[in-house]
């Protein structure tokens, strides 16, 4: 007899195979092949956004774990996104040299604010690998301290939402001003170059995106990995009855600042992968809007479903692209709306309802009714607890 | 043995608890012992302080005053839960408190006492042919063996009573605390659960907390009666239900036995 | 850091005290008296415009010193016909004469500001003015100004006694404006030719600084706390109806500041009805009846959110929150596309200006306004919960649904007017905020953080925790602001937030007892 894991793994494996060479194969030929008329063409500039999306599932696929598995509601997801994304900025900031507006070997905008030498936290971006590391590290360090004070006094539920946030504003806040020499309101952009491939070139963002893809698969790989090993369970355990996970000789608080560890490393590795490709990172990215989007996108995938972070995380994001596009007035109606709709109709977002519109499918075929399985959720207000 | 336990050989001993609720004292200067391998049963009426006596046991509540000692020099107090579940005390709770999204055995899986529960050897430990084996043997024993692999949340409240005592045995802890276990059990049910705690207790102590007299009947040896968060009586059956005090305060008023 | 905070603390009660006992009173003063003029002053009035400059100083100094404001419309007219040159000359003495004048003014602004003229005119004839004029008034802060007026006339008139004299006296009254004239002497006394009487000048006028500038920490210091107050007491409006939803219903109404926005529109709304179709004299009155316009336009939305949408997420708390933030963007951007991005409201007669209780302590109508309202909203709320039938039912429900609807209370009616009741204190809440602010879409999102740190720190389901967490975040807030800045300011408070959570973990005031969890 098997752990008990599920036995959707040789279905699951399959899915992820054709999902891979599409995305890995198929999408990049079509960008190169087809004459620019065709119709089966991809742009360059479609390749880069869909390249843009896919940073953004990774993120999911960390929010998802957190809020999906482990039923912890981070609303401050931007700001480790922020933080590695803006370790790349810096170092391709670093890198622009010459090329600058003012031809300085600092960036422009402190040749702007008259900063006359390169602030000490800047000096170790110069090297690519530092930078790479750092967009990993920092954002989970970041998260393991905060992490630590946050679980550690059991502050959970709604309270871990709100203290999120406010971490949220107070990065957004801090990455505005000007004296810590992060860009400011600008953010940081004009980027040229990463290890002297020129970003301009549309061979560069095709690899970027080949790479997007490739880490993808291995955060997908990597959740789920941590979801079907024991602690994964523990997580589940955790979101259903904390009280037993404890009595059960865990301590939970061990368990939450690991799963919001991890998912601040994945926050930082879309925000790697996404300033090179966009071009720009700035406070508007981080801020309390982005990160409670962020959230929307787990919720319209599927929470509690990796397949699920990934679908929502493209398809808002996409929904979004083009709809501000079009209709920008009409664009925060579409998100509020969206948001009441899925959270009030469908709990289980797209993933959800697949799964549902199987199950009666099944069902029907077996000829047979399974007992409807209770609602898990006790109506308590919380004031009482 | 109709008297109660001495300190030298109790699991454990309470010495003078106290526990105060903004004003309202739950517990009043509590003395309390349980011996090894022995099946106590806790009564008295609401408010009396039956579960806070166990939350102060295994650390969730913080008493005002006195002490918690286990094992005879194992200090409990100021201890946090999670420290004094390694320690070797289970918890059953009230309503039943599992693992609704996982299967059953996941549920069993998760509470099998292990060497550690740290976040890395959780994540990348797996499950040996011994372990497996006693879960498919516990499974069996709390009657659950045809729904290892059924969501926890879609078992019958009698079911879920049960794989949460299966889940509380795999931790095999020295004291299992046990709060009103037959809560919603047909009466078959219920006199199976009190066949498992009896056979439990030959290898653990055991406190029960019930208001089902029938089932305390069926399981006491010794019962403590509290009132108003001190103990008033504590004997055998016979001797607690000849008390006029206890008559008075408990049976009498809510006439549960005649 | 301890001085100071025992020295703010001392400064409070003594605003309080002066709030208390300082009664306004303004009488006008007698004004100088107009004789006929004597047959010197008509040689005066003529030699006033003469070309010869020897002559016509002499006729201004006499006009100056006969002080007589009866003149001017002689002076006036001699001025429309003279040279540029003599317009020139006979400017100041007017001013003089038209600020002795000012001094009779039963305006007692306009006595006042005569009063500082004058003392900066350097006129030594303008001290016995200021003199007489001091005598009659009766209005506290005008003679402060006349004897400020006067001691710093002195201080630059020629006589060294009345200079030591003045300088004391200035450093009696604290005042601010003299510091650099005072700094000047201390500066001449320190020079190594200084005479004897330049020396205990210069002494007395650094011990005059010294008083001074003392004061001005304390001015300051009392200033901080009354901004202290006042962004705690618009916390406080903000957070009372979101910790009586959180408290009593298990909700986090992220649209809460929202619910306040469309408090605020109400109120611009109403102001604008008033212009169109009320006469301007009682423009005024639009802000008393914007108030339950306010109140039921947040009720009412906040009914229809929790009809709609809150009443079926009772007891999951973060898909509330989700939900709730959903409104709010929808809410923020109907309001952006309908209103447009800049709106704002004036305020009424009564609010506009301020109050000065102290030297150097000025303290805005608005700002004392909403820390009124937010004790009012605070003893309303206890009375209504506390006090009244409603408010046990509704405190019922919180503390146990099931049997609340077995004893016959209609739970589901005492949700929704729960929830009503607390959007419609958003509303009140908006209604103040257009007093401090513009009304604008984003009027919501600017307080809410901070609002939702106040419920946290709070704790749930006690009026006291919220009152004290708002005025210690607030009170920080303004506290920290000077020394570090408003963005660092927020993010140590962040970290002091968390830091208190972790030895109070469901803040301030949380319930105690077995459900506690």
């Amino acid at each position: 007899m098997s752990d008990g894991t599920t036995d959707t793994n040789r279905s699951g494996g399959l899915g992820f195979a054709v999902v891979g060479a599409i995305l890995l194969v198929v999408m990049p030929l079509l960008n190169l092949l087809p004459p620019e008329d065709s119709w089966f063409h991809l742009s360059d500039f479609s390749l880069n956004r869909f390249g843009k999306f896919l940073a953004f599932a990774i993120l999911a696929l960390g929010l998802d774990l957190i809020w999906g598995y482990t039923g912890i509601l981070s609303l401050g997801q931007g700001v480790f996104f922020g933080l590695g994304a803006y370790c790349m900025g810096m170092h391709m900031m670093l890198t622009i040299g010459k090329e600058s507006v003012y031809g300085s070997d600092m960036p422009d905008f402190m040749v702007w604010n008259q900063v006359k030498e390169l602030p000490f936290f800047w000096k170790p971006f110069y090297s690519f690998p530092a930078a790479v590391i750092g967009a990993l590290l920092v954002p989970m360090a970041f998260a393991l301290v905060f992490g630590f004070f946050a679980f550690r006094s059991r502050i959970k539920g709604v309270y871990f939402a709100i203290i999120t946030q406010a971490l949220a504003l107070a990065a957004w806040l801090v990455f505005n001003r000007n004296d810590t020499n992060l860009g400011g309101t600008n953010g940081l952009t004009d980027f040229k170059q990463v290890l002297g491939y020129r970003l301009s070139e549309p061979g560069t963002q095709r690899a970027l995106y080949v790479i997007t893809v490739l880490c993808l698969g291995a955060s997908y790989l990597l959740c789920q990995w941590i979801i079907r090993s024991r602690a994964g369970r523990v997580l589940v355990a955790v979101r259903d009855s904390e009280k037993r996970v404890v009595f059960s000789g865990y301590t939970p608080a061990n368990y939450k600042l690991f799963v919001f560890v991890v998912s601040a490393g994945l926050a930082g590795l879309a925000g790697l992968l996404y300033a090179p490709q966009v071009g720009i990172i700035t406070p508007a990215q981080i801020g309390v809007l982005p990160s409670l989007e962020m959230v929307i996108w787990v919720a319209v995938g599927g929470r509690g479903s990796l397949a699920g972070a990934v679908i929502g995380a493209v398809s808002v994001n996409y929904g979004r692209s083009v709809l501000t596009n079009y209709f920008p007035e009409l664009w925060p109606f579409m998100l509020g709306g969206l948001f009441v709709l899925v959270v009030l109709l469908f709990p289980d977002g797209m993933v959800g309802m697949i799964r549902k519109g199987k199950d009666l499918l099944t069902r029907r075929k077996a000829g047979e009714e399974k007992p409807i399985v209770p609602n898990q959720k006790v109506v308590v207000p919380e004031g009482k607890r | 043995m109709a008297e109660p336990s001495s300190f030298q050989n109790s699991i454990i001993y309470l010495d003078g608890v106290t526990v105060d609720y903004d004003g309202f004292k739950a517990l009043n200067h509590l003395t309390f012992m349980v011996d090894y391998k022995e099946l106590r049963v806790v009564i008295g009426p609401n408010g009396a302080g039956k579960t806070t006596l166990l939350d102060v046991i295994c650390g969730k509540t913080k008493p005002a005053a006195g002490r918690v000692v286990f094992g005879q020099d194992k200090e409990l107090t100021g201890k946090h839960a999670d420290e004094i579940v390694k320690l070797g005390i289970g918890r059953k709770f009230q309503a039943p408190s599992i693992y609704g999204n996982l299967t059953v055995w996941e549920n069993l899986d998760l509470s099998l006492k292990r060497s550690s529960k740290g976040v890395f050897p959780t994540l990348f430990g797996k499950s040996t042919a011994e372990e497996r084996a006693r879960i498919e043997e516990n499974l069996e024993t709390i009657g659950l063996k045809d729904y290892a692999h059924t969501r926890a949340g879609s078992l019958s409240h009698g079911q879920k009573q049960w794989l949460e005592i299966g889940m509380v045995i795999l931790q095999d802890p020295s004291l299992l605390l046990v709060d009103e276990p037959v809560a919603g059990m047909t009466d078959k049910e219920t006199e199976q659960t009190g066949q498992l705690l009896q056979s439990l207790a030959e290898k653990h102590a055991i406190i029960v907390i019930e208001h089902d007299m029938e089932f305390v009947r069926q399981i006491a040896r010794i019962v403590t009666v509290l009132h108003e968060g001190t103990v008033i009586c504590e004997g055998t059956v016979e001797k607690v239900q000849a008390d006029a005090r206890v008559r008075e305060i408990y049976l009498g008023r809510q006439k549960v036995a005649h | 850091m301890v001085i100071s905070l025992g020295r703010t603390l001392v400064a409070l009660g003594i605003v309080g005290l002066l709030l208390l006992f300082e009664p306004s009173r303004a009488i006008a003063a007698d004004g100088p008296v107009s004789a006929p003029p004597t047959a010197s002053v008509e040689q005066a009035l003529t030699q006033v415009a003469s070309e010869d400059e020897s002559i016509r100083q002499a006729a201004i100094r006499l006009l100056i010193e006969q002080g007589d404001a009866g003149l001017l419309p002689r002076l006036e007219a001699i001025r429309a016909n003279a040279s540029r040159s003599i317009r020139q000359a006979i400017k100041p003495l007017m001013d003089l004469l038209k600020n002795r004048a000012k001094l009779a003014s039963p305006d007692s602004d306009v006595r006042r500001s005569a009063a500082t003229d004058l003392g900066s005119s350097g006129n030594p004839s303008a001290i016995a003015w200021l003199d007489a004029a001091k005598v009659n008034e009766s209005n506290k802060w005008v003679r402060y100004t006349i004897e400020e007026s006067a001691a710093l006339l002195r201080l630059a008139s020629g006589d060294p006694s009345l200079k030591v004299a003045a300088a004391e006296k200035l450093g009696e009254l604290r005042s601010g404006n003299a510091v650099p004239a005072l700094k000047a002497l201390v500066e001449a006394g320190a020079v190594a030719e200084a005479t004897e009487q330049q020396k205990v000048l210069a002494k007395t006028a650094d011990a005059a600084i010294d008083r001074i500038e003392t004061w001005g920490d304390w001015a300051n210091a009392i200033e901080t706390i009354f901004r202290g107050i006042s962004l705690s007491s618009i916390l406080l409006i903000m957070s009372l109806g979101l910790a009586i939803v959180f408290g009593l219903m298990g909700v986090i109404n992220m649209a809460h500041g929202e619910l306040m926005m469309v408090g605020a529109y109400a109120t611009f709304v109403t102001q604008q009805c008033f212009t169109a179709w009320f006469p301007p004299d009682v423009f005024d009155w639009y802000f008393p009846v914007a108030l339950p316009v306010a109140f039921l336009a947040a009720a009412g939305s906040g009914f229809l959110l929790e009809t709609t949408v809150i009443r079926f997420l009772y007891g999951r708390p973060l898909e509330t929150m989700l939900a709730t933030w959903g409104v709010s963007l929808v809410l923020m951007q109907a309001a952006r596309v309908y209103f447009g991005d800049l709106t704002a409201v004036v305020a009424p007669g009564p609010l506009r200006g301020g109050a000065q209780v102290l030297v150097g302590v000025y303290l805005p109508y608005n700002r004392i306004f909403i820390i009124a309202l937010s004790i009012v909203c605070v003893l309303g709320i206890y009375f209504a919960l506390f006090k009244s039938n409603l408010g046990l039912r509704v405190r019922a429900v919180t503390q146990n649904r099931n049997m609340s609807a077995c004893l016959g209370i209609p739970t589901r009616k005492v949700d929704s007017y729960t929830f009503a009741f607390g959007s419609g204190l958003a509303g009140i809440a908006g209604w103040a905020l257009t007093m401090v602010g513009n009304v604008d879409p984003g009027l919501g999102q600017n307080y809410i953080v901070d609002a939702f740190m106040v419920v946290v720190t709070g704790g749930v389901g006690k009026l006291a925790g919220t009152i004290v967490a708002s005025l210690g975040i607030g009170g920080l807030n303004k506290l920290i602001e000077p020394g570090l800045g408003a963005v660092y300011g927020k993010v140590l408070i962040l970290v002091m937030v968390i830091l208190f959570l972790q030895w109070r973990p469901s803040g301030l005031f949380a319930m105690k007892g077995r459900d506690a969890d």
